[in-house]
Formats: C-alpha cells, structure tokens, sequence
C-alpha cells in the first residue's frame, strides 16, 4: 500500500529482525515512515514496539545479547552499516523517554548539553540555541526566569517539555517517543500531543503510546505490532475505523491488550 | 496497633506482639544511644585529660609551637610540627589516591564487562581487610627503598603518603562506585540518545549526579589517612620537625601519641600534652566532617 516512497521515506526498515539472545523479539518488520509525518506504534506490552523504537537510534546496543539482522534506513543511509557512526546517528535520531528525566543541573544546562557535547562553546551561540529550543517546545514562556533553576524542581510536565527542548537542541531530523504522555496528568498531556502536531511540521515523528485515543489524535499512520510482528500498518483513521485484521480490531475495540 | 484493628479477634495474642515491639525498639534505640554515650564519654575524658597542658601552655602557643621537647630541663610542647606532619602526608595521600580510587571506581561501575566488575569491589575488599602493620611493612620493605633511591633515608613523607594512599584506596574505590552505581540509568539513557559519548555521559552527567557520594568518600578517606598510626611510624621516620620536602622524615599527631604515650608518666604536664595532640586532631576530623557535609549538601540544591 505504502509502495516505494523513495526519497520520501526519513525511516524504513526492511526485514528487520532481532533477537534478546533466543528471544525473537521483532519478526520481519517492514516499515516506512514519510518526512514530516506522526507514525503511532500502538500494542499490547511486550510486543516489541519499544524494541523496534529504539532500533532506529541503535540504544538497543546497549543491550548485551542483542542481534539485529536486517536493515533500517535513516534518512536513505543503511544504519546497521559498519561504516555508520553511532554518535552521527543518534544527533539525527533523538530520543524522549516514558519519564521525564532532565539531568539534575540548571533548566539552560539541560538545554545546553547536546550542544556542549557536539563542541560548541560560544555563549551567544548558546544562549539562542537554548532560546529558540526551548520556544519550540512551547515552554520559553514558563521558564524564561528560571534558567538557572534546577531542572528537577519544574513540574512533571515541564520537566517533559523540557526534554523535548533537550532533544531539539541537537537540531535532529527524527524523534523518537517512547510513551512520552504516560506519566504526565492529562492537561500536560494535551500540551505535549499540540506540541507534536506543531513539531510534525520541521520532524519526523515516531511515537510508541498505549493511548488509543493519543494515537488517534495526533498520528497520520498508525502501526499495530503483536508478539513482534507488525499486523497491520496504515493511514490512523484506516486502522480505527475498518482495520483489515481481526486482531487490530479486537485490540483496538479492548478486546484484549 | 495496626495489628488490633487487622485482626480483631486475636486479642491476647496482639497485645503480646506489641509488647515484644515495644521491648525490640526499646533494645534497639539503647544501642543506637550507647555510641551516642561513647562519642561523648571519648570527647569529654580527651578534652578534660588535654586541660592541663592547655591551660599551663595555653592553647595558641601549643599550634602554634615548633618545638616538642617533651623530656627537656624546661619542656616545650609545640604541635605545630606534627600538625605539618598529619597535614602533609594526609595531602599527598589523598592528591596520589582519590584520582586513582576514582578512576577504579569509574572502571568498575561503568566501563567494566560484567564478568570484570565484581573483580574491582572484591580486590578492593580484600585491600580494606589488610592489617595497617602489613602496609606498614610493605612500605619499610618496597616504599621505603625506591624512595631513597630519590635522596634521604626513604623514611619520610613521600614514603608515608604512598602508603597511605595505598590504605584509602579501598574506602575511596568502594563508596564512590556505590555512588556512581546509584546514578539511575535514565540519565545515561538521555546522554547518549542526545549523541554524547560515553566518556562524555560519564563526565558530564554520571560524576556530577554522583558528586555527594564521591565527596563522602574523599571525607571518609581523610579519616582513615588522619587517624592512621601504625603503618605511618614505620615509615615516616618520626622526627618530630616541621617537613622541608617530599623526601624529609616527619612525625604525624596521631605517631607522636603513639610513640610517648608508653612511657610517659599518668598526669604529668607531658601526659597531658599528648591528649592535647589528640584533641586537635579530634578537632580536625570534626572541621573536615563538617565542612564538607556543607559542601555536599550545598551541591545537592
């Protein structure tokens, strides 16, 4: 359905399997993911979405014990290629995680850090960066007068938005999120689903939640993954409302998951 | 009391339970008290067997002093040379050990395979459990004999230093890697998503979230370098003079109390300046104690 997009594509994986030791965790996956598009990985636990999230950024290498065959394409370049720079790949790649976890220093330094890290030095260079990240995560209003706070004393939801902020301040192409809104209260919730709608414009956007609705809202593909395989994978409003599955459609009318 | 109200009908049987609560906590707060109690009886008999030679010599005069003759027709008892002494060789302890308990620490918590971390908190066990007369010997043995290849009789502060900084490497090495542990993997997590390296993750994220602990170590490593008695007389070499140099011997508060104390007659004006040497050096431990628990905790906001 989705064909050869060609240059279109910021992410495909094509065959993707990979294994925790024995454990075959992703079973053939096939995926494309169009620039400047919201691609929802919805699931019941444990079936491999998370996995395959953070195979585009290659954490799982963290992992000991893992195998990936296969390959995955990240903005036309094969990333399990060896000649593939892990450090290039996750500048292009960034990653929000389920809990907020700003580093325990000052609001500007969690924003600074990416930059830091990747060598600049210059305040004034700096200084916007932090600005303009921290804009585009909707939060500059919020904390403009309290850079020089800790992170860890913002709320649960700002400290969200703030790795957000984190994130874009390596200028990435792709984001990954993993279950971004799961711990937050539903008002900050809404504030980081308009963020991502305003976001989809300038990223690519890929992001595992548990949230039926979530999916829906904010999503233009939606991919169901069980036991490691991807059912089905299409437009959202497909998926919800004449998905081609039995399964898809029993887990997305609750009955099971 | 929760007991009552979740089984109600047990009723002999709870309030027997409550009462043996009541006598554990009871047990258990009297020895927490009793090194209460030891603190203080240790603080009041050092202080009060110091008085004498304090209020004859007067307090200032005694830091201040650069001569101990304790024996001489007119006794003087200046502290200040062992104070320099307990100063010096502690410095250079901590300058040669922190660094390297650190970077064993790093090692272990971070950098090591699996099958190679536990190695690191073992050996560093195994050095916590040698005797201080071992590393004193050691030191007489192998310290002390490269270091006079240097100049001297070997005998001095370098020698001493070396020891000691061998002697805290466990304490150094054992905390910090449990505080560097500590740091919860979200944090790597987020540093290494962002295309930081790992050693750039590990300096610049893991190490300051695990600065108190680390600081905890170096505090608990001073203690350990300060009160050491017995390796450090048979390596510094003893002479109760302020150190000119790495290579010159020295004598430490806690070696001069060592070294006197057996021969010197009970409540005598000497007795009493060796309790004085004592007090400073109890003084000193409080001042670093508190000192740095200010400075972690001003870190930790």
């Amino acid at each position: 359905m989705a064909g050869e997009t060609g240059s279109r594509s910021m992410v495909r994986a094509e065959g993707l399997n990979l294994y925790y030791d024995k454990l075959h965790a992703l079973k053939d996956v096939d995926m494309e993911v169009p620039k400047n598009s919201v691609l929802s990985l919805i699931g019941p636990s444990g079936c491999g979405k998370s996995t395959f999230l953070r195979t585009i950024n290659r954490m799982n290498d963290l992992i000991p014990g893992v195998r990936v065959q296969g390959k995955v394409e990240v903005d036309g370049s094969d990333i399990y290629d060896p000649s593939c720079d892990v450090i290039d790949l996750r500048r292009k790649v960034g990653m929000v995680f389920q809990k907020p976890n700003p580093f325990p220093m000052s609001v500007y330094d969690n924003v600074a850090y990416g930059p830091r890290v990747h060598g600049i030095k210059d305040r004034a260079e700096l200084d916007s960066i932090v600005e303009k990240s921290l804009k585009d995560a909707a939060l500059w209003d919020e904390i403009k007068d309290r850079l020089k706070k800790p992170a860890l004393g913002i709320s649960g939801g700002q400290q969200q938005r703030l790795c957000i902020a984190r994130t874009l301040a390596v200028e990435p192409d792709v984001i990954l999120m993993d279950e971004p809104t799961s711990a937050l209260d539903p008002i900050s919730t809404g504030k980081i689903e308009e963020l991502i709608d305003e976001l989809k414009k300038r990223y690519t956007i890929i992001i595992v939640t548990h949230n039926m609705q979530q999916a829906g809202r904010i999503s233009d593909r939606t991919a169901f993954f069980l036991l490691g395989q991807v059912i089905e994978e299409g437009p959202t409003y497909d998926i919800f409302h004449r998905p081609a599955d039995k399964r898809t459609e029993d887990y997305i009318t609750g009955r099971f998951g | 009391m929760a007991s009552l109200t979740l089984f109600p009908k047990a009723g002999n049987k709870a309030s027997a339970e409550k009462r043996t609560e009541r006598i554990i906590k009871g047990g258990l707060m009297l020895c927490a008290l009793l090194s209460v109690l030891v603190v203080l009886l240790i603080t009041v008999m050092v202080f009060k067997e110091a008085w004498p030679a304090i209020k004859q010599q007067g307090l200032l005069n005694m830091i201040t002093g650069t001569s101990w003759k304790p024996t001489a027709a007119k006794p003087r008892f200046g502290l200040l040379p062992m104070i320099a002494g307990s100063f010096a060789v502690t410095a250079l302890a901590l300058l040669i050990g922190v660094p390297v308990g650190l970077a064993t620490a790093i090692y272990g918590a971070e950098l090591a395979t699996v099958r190679v971390a536990p190695l690191v908190g073992r050996m560093a066990g195994i050095l916590a459990g040698i005797p201080s007369v071992v590393y004193g010997f050691f030191g007489l043995m192998v310290i002390v004999p490269a270091v006079r290849l240097l100049g001297g009789t070997g005998m001095g502060v370098l020698s001493a230093g070396v020891v000691l900084a061998m002697m805290i490497l466990p304490t150094v090495i054992s905390v910090s890697e449990a505080a560097i542990r500590a740091v919860p993997g979200e944090y790597r997590e987020a540093s290494l998503a962002m295309g930081a390296t790992k050693w750039q993750t590990i300096w610049h994220v893991v190490i300051p979230a695990a600065k108190s602990g680390i600081m905890a170590s170096v505090v608990l490593a001073i203690g350990r370098a300060v009160g050491e008695t017995m390796a450090v007389i048979l390596v510094a070499g003893n002479i109760p003079v302020i150190p000119k140099g790495l290579l010159s011997a020295t004598r430490t508060l806690t070696v001069n109390i060592a070294l006197e104390m057996g021969y010197v007659r009970p409540g005598s004006l000497h007795y009493s300046a060796l309790f004085a040497a004592a007090a400073v050096l109890f003084a000193f431990i409080m001042l670093i104690n508190l000192s740095v628990r200010m400075i972690t905790r001003g870190g930790s906001r």
